[in-house]
């Protein structure tokens, strides 16, 4: 192997690669779980640690300078507020129908599988 | 990793790390070959949009008072005729992760100007690839039999398929440009069209950022959407 000034050792796409395949086991694992907090905060913390490593190193932003770095990661922190103001919207919207149509009457079945 | 210097604009910048002098020096503010910087801008504005849809998908779901069809009895499906939740979902998962293993390979493959192996992994990258977009057409057709449709289906409210077919339906449709992409760049690298330019492989980095994006919403896509 030449060793260049533009090459990364292999031993860091190995090591990332090898810690996606256990996070996404982990984060499959998650739909075994009962429903709650203790599951939220897992799928959260699985899915923000598997984009981290994509972008960070399968993408190379850990090596971008930072005005790079801030240029692409700033922009989409604005979603954040996006996702806030659309939550209190929908509960918002949930509420008055509820109160304005009244609880579901639907009867889903359950779905069976061939 | 002071030797894993990518980008060659850095060399004549003052500092690593002045965001500062980067934008007041009048050149170039990245230092990044303008294809990959153009990429990044061109992923950044695909965020924004998967983020309305996932958004919009938040807001009815929170909106809706029809109980939300369970995903992992929706997904479910039965091997040795014991039905498991997500197995399609978690086999795609895993597909979608080895390609951008082997992405990420071909990058650095394309880099040390191995020309062969950067071609055969690009190569592999698009028949994972093809391989997902065929296993999601089998989801589809499987869920459309069992009557999800954008207006409504049988297991809860209405909105589930408007934004599962919206969705998946959008994600779907960049892994299939992202094969073409990644088919095209891998023939070209192969027939020695970089090498008549100079030799120069940023490209395959290039194409490698546009299919990692895939990757990176596909986990957001299976957190939000099949696991919540």
């Amino acid at each position: 192997m030449a060793a260049d000034s533009t090459q990364h050792p292999l031993k860091i796409y190995w090591i990332m690669w090898g810690a996606l395949f256990v996070l996404s086991t982990f984060s499959y694992m998650t739909d075994f779980m009962g429903d709650g907090t203790l599951r939220t905060f897992l799928i959260l913390l699985f899915m923000l640690a598997k984009a981290g490593g994509i972008v960070w190193i399968f993408m190379h932003m850990g090596w971008e300078r930072i005005a790079l770095k801030l240029a692409i990661l700033g922009p989409p922190i604005a979603i954040l507020v996006l996702i806030t103001l659309m939550a209190l919207e929908g509960n918002y919207v949930e509420e008055s129908r509820l109160q304005n149509y009244g609880e579901s009457t639907f009867e889903p079945e359950t779905p069976v599988h061939h | 990793m002071s030797e894993a210097v990518l980008d060659s604009g850095a060399a004549d910048a003052p500092d690593k790390q002045g965001l500062v002098e980067d934008w007041s020096r009048d050149k170039q503010v990245f230092g990044v070959p303008w294809g990959k910087a153009m990429m990044w801008i061109f992923l950044l504005s695909d965020t924004f949009i998967f983020s309305c849809f996932l958004v919009g998908y938040m807001m009815v779901r929170i909106s809706t008072t029809d109980p939300w069809p369970n995903p992992s009895e929706v997904f479910a499906l039965d091997a040795f005729g014991v039905p498991v939740p997500l197995l399609l979902i978690a086999i795609m998962t895993f597909i979608l992760i080895t390609s951008s293993g082997t992405m990420a390979l071909a990058v650095n493959m394309g880099y040390r100007k191995d020309r062969k192996k950067t071609f055969w992994l690009m190569v592999a990258t698009a028949i994972l690839g093809a391989s997902f977009v065929c296993m999601q057409a089998y989801e589809w057709s499987k869920l459309i039999s069992e009557g999800v449709r954008p207006w409504g289906n049988p297991f809860g409210a209405a909105q589930f398929g408007s934004s599962f077919f919206m969705i998946t339906g959008f994600h779907g449709m960049h892994v299939s440009a992202g094969v073409i992409y990644l088919l095209v760049i891998a023939f070209r690298v192969r027939n020695g069209f970089y090498e008549k330019r100079g030799g120069n492989y940023e490209i395959v980095e290039i194409t490698g950022l546009y299919w990692h994006f895939v990757d990176l919403v596909w986990v957001f896509i299976f957190a939000f959407f099949y696991l919540w």
